[in-house]
């Protein structure tokens, strides 16, 4: 090793942060799945998948910030970008896809009811509402045709840049010539797919838990339709993940010998057990059986939701082995290191819980703030989300 | 609880019955986008408000960085003062190094960090060194040396006694008898 | 000969207004100072080089480097054989304290000090965010500490490892090839105690720079030349083996 590169300079918050946007991207896509391509069946979960979206996005600077060395300076990164640099790029693309994309696609969705119950609610919560109506309480046909109009537009540009969002994470770590573990042109592609997993996978966890917890039905049609969709994504980010890892063993370059002998020693478990094996073979092999066998309903959700856990945990996994992956060998490709993970500090485990239990909390305030379906709803497949303009 | 359906069935009529159809009636209907256009424009004049104020104003002067940092960076104090400086006042080390192979080395690779000596040479005395480190720092034998340099292994060579007995540092070779005065006051 | 206080008096004032110039606060205090005038490099000559850790120490002690983080340090190779692409390599402390003996096994042995680069086409600047790293006119990348976020995206992107985060400011830092020496007329610490002349300051601006002269008529390499960094530090009799 290089003397200076025996401590690892990126830590957990920084694997924690591909991860929560990769979240953001993934919610983001399947809930355009329903306003651009009309795929009707998934529409149940169109305001919720919105809602974790924005949940995950507002979380997603804190890892960064802890992480800094100076975070009362990083709002320079928007004073005085450099151009040339990925991360300073990022900055706006984050910007641009909060203000520009999701919290308005947000706030045209939710327009009418907000300014419902800016008139309906009383105390602190009048007020909240009265702020997010900016004033205006038109909500005539006309005026909710052009935003439903908007909306499409907007959801409409938003896919690209919920891909730029995450396939510019990806380019952060794959612009890097200096590391061979990450250098390398698939890296955006493979990070926006594996995003795309995680975010859809992650809705439908929360499609089903928050469904049970309001003691309604789960619509079957339309988790059948998420499983379906997270089985193609899965089936496609394998493969870009397989190609990667076949061309490197067939043409082993310099880096090659020694990236080997870290994946079969230091990091056999979080790679090949944990992300291959547990977090994406099995995920995929069981929402395959549901696509081949007529099960029950009973047994296809136990098997969505342990394949929704264990994707989860795959795409963590992956994360973990990119990031960390990257800083356990030296650049020499003569020695390697560990990383040693604190506890109880600013970059250390606990944190990482917290960071990721955070979401959860602001989705939930947002659910309250927002709700996402109706009360008077019982039936399922009635339309418990509510109708976009024509529909 | 009144669902939101029937909310809007009570406001329906008030609200919008009030907006008929008509183009004079298009600015209302976009009311709502034109304040939001209203709050980014305010956030970005507050933003380049922001920036013209916080950014510090010798950035960009030579490039994307702060142009004072070059000047605050090449104003930190030496700690090495040279051997040119040395040998301004030392001349009579000068002229003892002159006869040997150590002429090359400079009197800090030995002697530390004198900068502060030279500001102040009357209270500010280097320290005495222990030849047996600073001599074998070079000299203990290493096979990834140089072969032609010289080099001892100390426990043979000397036994771990001060270099320093035998050798004038200034003047390595042993030719002369060492004179006991050479390069102190 | 001692020195005595008739010689001081005359020897004295000359030294002092000398002085005067090398402790000047600011580039602009010693006038003769002009950016566009030099390009630095670096000559690192590796058949020259004992592995005594004067450099590292004399860097550590002139630049207040933190314990245990490196801003100049020195490799020890054995290559065995023909094996060239697999020498074992080892660092001790960076070579602070010199190296433990090792008996005669056959095979190349040899030492290479490192340090940064000072590439002219830098992947570090290229990453910071915020333009906290740069290189100067004078062909030196420094780093502005109290602009750096700390965000460590350079120290990623360094091919050579040559940076850290220092644990004093929580900001980035690395070889300023002594900026604060070379300005005032001295050279690097680390060239300055060099006892065998391994390490030698150059001036690529300078066409009477006996260095720039070396560096014209011999062979001599850089580190990890596929990395295209544009590296202007340069190793003469360096092995192949070298990583």
């Amino acid at each position: 090793m290089y003397p200076n590169e025996v401590e690892l300079q990126w830590s957990i918050l920084i694997v924690l942060y591909p991860f929560i946007t990769g979240l953001v991207a993934g919610a983001f896509i399947l809930a355009s799945l329903e306003r651009v391509f009309r795929v009707e069946a998934v529409k149940p979960t169109y305001r919720l998948a919105l809602l974790t979206a924005l949940a995950f996005l507002l979380v997603a600077p804190l890892p960064l910030q802890l992480h800094l060395g100076h975070p009362e300076r990083s709002f320079e990164m928007y004073l005085t970008p450099h151009r040339s640099s990925a991360m300073a790029m990022f900055g706006f693309v984050y910007l641009w896809y909060l203000m520009g994309v999701l919290l308005l696609e947000i706030w045209l969705d939710y327009r009418r009811d907000i300014v419902v119950l800016s008139q309906t609610e009383r105390g602190w919560k009048r007020l909240v509402y009265r702020v997010l109506t900016l004033g205006s309480r038109n909500v005539s046909e006309r005026s909710l045709g052009i935003d439903e109009r908007l909306g499409y537009f907007i959801t409409l540009v938003g896919i690209p840049s919920a891909f730029l969002l995450h396939g510019y994470v990806g380019f952060i770590f794959g612009s890097i010539k200096a590391n061979p573990w990450w250098s390398s042109p698939l890296m955006p592609i493979v990070f926006v797919f594996s995003a795309m997993v995680s975010g859809i996978s992650a809705v439908m966890l929360l499609y089903m838990l928050s469904t049970r917890l309001r003691e309604k039905e789960i619509d079957m049609r339309c988790l059948d339709k998420i499983a379906q969709y997270l089985l193609y994504t899965f089936v496609i980010d394998f493969s870009l993940e397989m190609l990667d890892l076949l061309q490197r063993i067939y043409e082993a370059d310099e880096s090659f010998r020694s990236l080997d002998f870290m994946v079969h020693t230091r990091l056999w478990t979080s790679q090949v057990i944990v992300q291959i094996l547990l977090g994406t073979v099995t995920p995929i092999g069981l929402l395959g059986l549901t696509q081949i066998l007529r099960l029950s309903d009973i047994a296809r959700k136990r098997i969505y939701g342990l394949a929704g856990c264990l994707t989860m945990i795959g795409i963590f996994a992956m994360r973990w082995n990119v990031v960390i992956g990257g800083q356990l060998f030296s650049k020499s490709f003569l020695g390697y290191t560990t990383y040693k993970m604190a506890f109880a500090t600013r970059e250390g485990l606990l944190t990482a819980i917290a960071l990721m239990i955070l979401p959860f909390i602001i989705l939930w305030i947002l659910v309250k703030l927002l709700p996402p379906w109706y009360e008077s709803d019982s039936s399922p497949g009635s339309g418990s989300a509510p109708a976009h303009g024509t529909s | 609880m009144l669902g939101i359906k029937e909310h809007c069935a009570i406001l329906g009529a008030d609200v919008t019955g009030r907006y008929g159809a008509g183009n004079a009636n298009l600015f209302k209907d976009i009311e709502h986008l034109i304040r939001l256009v209203a709050v980014i424009a305010i956030a970005l004049v507050a933003f380049v408000i922001l920036r013209a104020a916080v950014v510090p104003h010798s950035f960009g002067q030579y490039g994307h960085y702060r142009g004072a940092a070059i000047g605050e960076i090449a104003s930190r104090p030496v700690a090495f003062a040279g051997h040119d400086t040395c040998e301004a006042c030392h001349t009579d080390v000068v002229d003892q190094k002159k006869l040997g192979k150590h002429v090359v080395i400079a009197c800090e690779a030995c002697h530390g960090a004198l900068a502060k000596h030279v500001d102040d040479p009357g209270s500010v005395q280097p320290k005495k060194l222990d030849t047996a480190i600073v001599c074998a720092r070079c000299h203990e034998a290493n096979s990834a040396k140089p072969k032609n340099f010289p080099q001892v292994a100390t426990a043979d060579h000397s036994g771990g006694i001060a270099c320093d007995t035998c050798h004038q540092p200034h003047r390595p070779k042993i030719e002369t008898a060492k004179t006991e005065t050479e390069g102190k006051k | 000969m001692e020195i005595t206080r008739r010689r001081l008096l005359v020897l004295l004032p000359g030294a002092a207004v000398a002085w005067k110039f090398v402790l000047a606060g600011t580039p602009e205090a010693a006038p003769n100072y002009k950016l566009t005038e030099h390009w630095w490099a670096m000559l690192i000559d590796i058949p020259k080089c004992i592995g005594c850790g004067s450099c590292v120490r004399a860097c550590a002690e002139e630049n207040d480097v933190p314990e245990g983080y490196f801003r100049t340090w020195i490799e020890r190779y054995h290559v065995a054989d023909w094996k060239i692409e697999r020498p074992e390599v080892e660092s001790p402390d960076g070579g602070k304290n010199g190296f433990p003996p090792h008996a005669d096994d056959g095979g190349k042995n040899f030492f290479v000090p490192k340090l940064c680069n000072q590439c002219a086409d830098s992947p570090c600047t290229q990453v910071c965010p915020v333009g906290a790293t740069f290189i100067t006119p004078d062909g030196v990348v420094l780093v502005d500490k109290s602009y750096c976020l700390g965000c460590r995206y350079c120290i990623q992107a360094c091919p050579y490892g040559c940076r850290f985060l220092s644990p004093k400011t929580h900001t980035a830092e690395k070889c300023t090839l002594c900026y604060h020496r070379i300005t005032k007329g001295l050279t690097t610490a680390c060239c300055e105690v060099c006892p065998t002349g391994a390490r030698q300051l150059a001036d690529l601006k300078n066409p009477k720079d006996p260095i720039h002269e070396f560096l014209r008529t011999h062979t001599v390499q850089v580190l990890k030349p596929h990395m295209a960094t544009g590296s202007k530090v340069f190793y003469n009799g360096m092995d192949g083996s070298v990583r």
